[in-house]
């Protein structure tokens, strides 16, 4: 018997769980060297904002047990020029396109959306508010409540397409975040995006990077996202995307179990960007030995 | 852009604890060109979790050569490599020294480690091109000369050869690098690289530096290793896919 490994995230079908995060597969080009985006779910676009952004100077990333820290600052080509340079390649191929929009204003998100909305090839938006590596914007919203509902209902009310919140970990109840999108018409959110961290070099006394704090991803945050899915999913009646130091498709299935009805793969596509069909291998072999007859069936079945 | 996974066929070690990894993949080493590198997985264990970035040391028929000192947890993994084990290898990645062009002797200026990339340089200018090597340390223990030819050696200490550093004795030998059409191949210590680019600014010297960062990926997408353009203050290269080797004049190092 053949597992029906399609999803469904609100409105949104996909073949199969398995998505790219944004911010590390870029506009798709370079992983597409590596994996074939017409067999996985969907990607998720590097995030954008109204103008390019050059993003923070050097050191940004650092190595840490089982993660790695990242201080990109959101070097970005701005939306103008990912709708002349990047949809062409984009439009190729048969597979969700997401696009991740990042803003220092909540009128910035709500132009940003205005302009790409029009594309057809874009199948969704999902809304940073949780990026910690930029001074104005990401977790200045990421962490009021009332800012990211706000945000989500702006940006809700200039488009057709569906909307996914990307939530920050760096707060106390994530699942009041969770509320405030579902309240303001958000189709999902995805959590997590990465946790802030911080990184000393001993011998100079300098942060090892040059915008001192980072966020943290990789499998060293995996129990965290997988506690955060959870926690929303007990309380939030909102489709959920699972994202957080997935390595294998031993982890797909745990945020699945605990209540995502997807999955980005994020760190391991710098690792392995082949990583993705691999996985998917492995995540049908699986669904196969448990006589699965939908994937989406294991979307919150923990037993608690 | 391959990822391999390569047998190594040895690992040598030279003096003061260079290592130099002798690496079987057809595929890689009838590709890679002097100054590319290749992004290895030293272990499938999640610490250390990331590839460590290597430049083509030389090649040699189907084998390909990286050389390191223990840096950290990854190299010290790899310096436990041999005969038989295999290395997770992604490659060659970024872009090379740029052997033609309007040349008839090139310098070589490498401090430290930076000579990793020059051997296969060096066998690939061959025969046309006369090669000069200033290799610089800050003592004695930290000069490799692996893979060089007609060598000058500098140290901060004196300890060996001219006492002071590459750029100085470069500044030294100014009528050799002035006798003839110079090209300058340059690697070592931002701090060198730095020191090199106002040298050879002043003295109108062609220069290709092999530059470093730290980065994730190897290939653009994590973004990671910027380095900002001499041109544009908006603009920043990456050094994985714009680079490593940059024209020394292009950027701000």
């Amino acid at each position: 018997m053949k597992t029906d490994l399609s999803v469904t995230v609100g409105p949104l079908k996909f073949r199969n769980p398995i998505l790219l995060a944004s911010g590390t597969v870029g506009y798709g080009n370079e992983i597409a060297q590596f994996t074939d985006l017409n067999k996985i779910g969907g990607i998720v676009t590097k995030s954008l904002s109204l103008k390019p952004r050059k993003g923070n100077p050097p050191q940004r990333i650092v190595e840490t047990p089982a993660g790695m820290l990242n201080a990109i600052g959101l070097q970005n080509v701005g939306v103008e020029e990912f709708l002349k340079e990047k949809i062409p390649f984009l439009k190729k191929f048969d597979t969700k396109i997401i696009c991740n929009i990042a803003a220092s204003s909540i009128e910035e998100y709500v132009e940003c959306t205005k302009i790409l909305t029009g594309e057809d090839t874009i199948d969704a938006f999902e809304i940073n508010v949780s990026c910690p590596n930029v001074k104005e914007g990401g977790l200045q919203f990421g962490n009021d409540v009332k800012a990211v509902g706000k945000i989500t209902g702006k940006v809700k009310a200039v488009t057709k397409k569906p909307v996914i919140i990307k939530l920050s970990p760096n707060v106390s109840y994530i699942s009041e975040f969770a509320k405030a999108v579902k309240e303001e018409g958000g189709d999902a959110v995805s959590a997590i995006n990465t946790l802030v961290g911080t990184s000393f070099n001993i011998f100079t006394k300098k942060p090892k990077l040059q915008n001192v704090n980072g966020g943290l991803s990789g499998p060293a945050i995996r129990p965290v996202a997988v506690a955060k899915v959870l926690e929303i999913h007990r309380n939030v009646d909102i489709p959920v995307i699972g994202i957080g130091g997935i390595m294998d498709w031993k982890d797909v299935i745990e945020f699945m179990i605990a209540g995502a009805s997807a999955v980005q793969l994020g760190t391991i596509n710098f690792i392995d960007p082949s990583a993705s069909l691999k996985i998917l291998k492995d995540v049908e072999d699986y669904c196969c030995k448990m006589g699965l007859e939908k994937l989406s069936q294991m979307t919150g079945s923990y037993i608690i | 852009m391959l990822i391999v996974n390569a047998p190594v066929e040895k690992n040598i070690e030279l003096d003061n604890q260079i290592y130099l990894l002798k690496i079987h993949s057809p595929e890689i080493a009838g590709k890679i060109k002097p100054g590319e590198f290749l992004n290895i997985r030293v272990s499938e264990a999640v610490h250390p979790l990331l590839r460590r970035p290597f430049s083509v040391c030389d090649v040699e028929g189907d084998y390909f050569y990286i050389m390191f000192n223990i840096y950290g947890e990854g190299t010290r993994i790899l310096s436990q490599k041999h005969g038989g084990d295999t290395v997770d290898v992604l490659g060659p990645l970024g872009k090379g020294f740029n052997l033609k062009g309007d040349f008839d002797t090139a310098i070589i200026a490498a401090g430290g480690l930076g000579v990793a990339p020059f051997p296969y340089l060096i066998r690939k200018l061959g025969e046309q091109k006369e090669v000069h090597c200033f290799i610089g340390g800050r003592t004695h223990k930290d000069v490799i000369l692996h893979g060089m030819k007609n060598i000058f050696i500098a140290t901060d200490d004196g300890s060996l050869g001219y006492k002071g550093n590459v750029i100085q004795l470069l500044n030294k030998n100014l009528d050799l690098l002035k006798s003839s059409k110079v090209k300058i191949f340059a690697c070592g210590p931002n701090a060198m690289l730095r020191a090199l680019k106002e040298f050879t600014m002043k003295h109108k010297l062609n220069c290709e530096a092999s530059t470093e960062c730290a980065m994730a990926c190897g290939f653009g997408i994590c973004q990671g290793c910027p380095i900002e353009s001499s041109h544009d203050p908006q603009k920043y290269f990456l050094v994985c896919k714009d680079g490593p080797v940059f024209n020394i004049a292009d950027v701000n190092i």
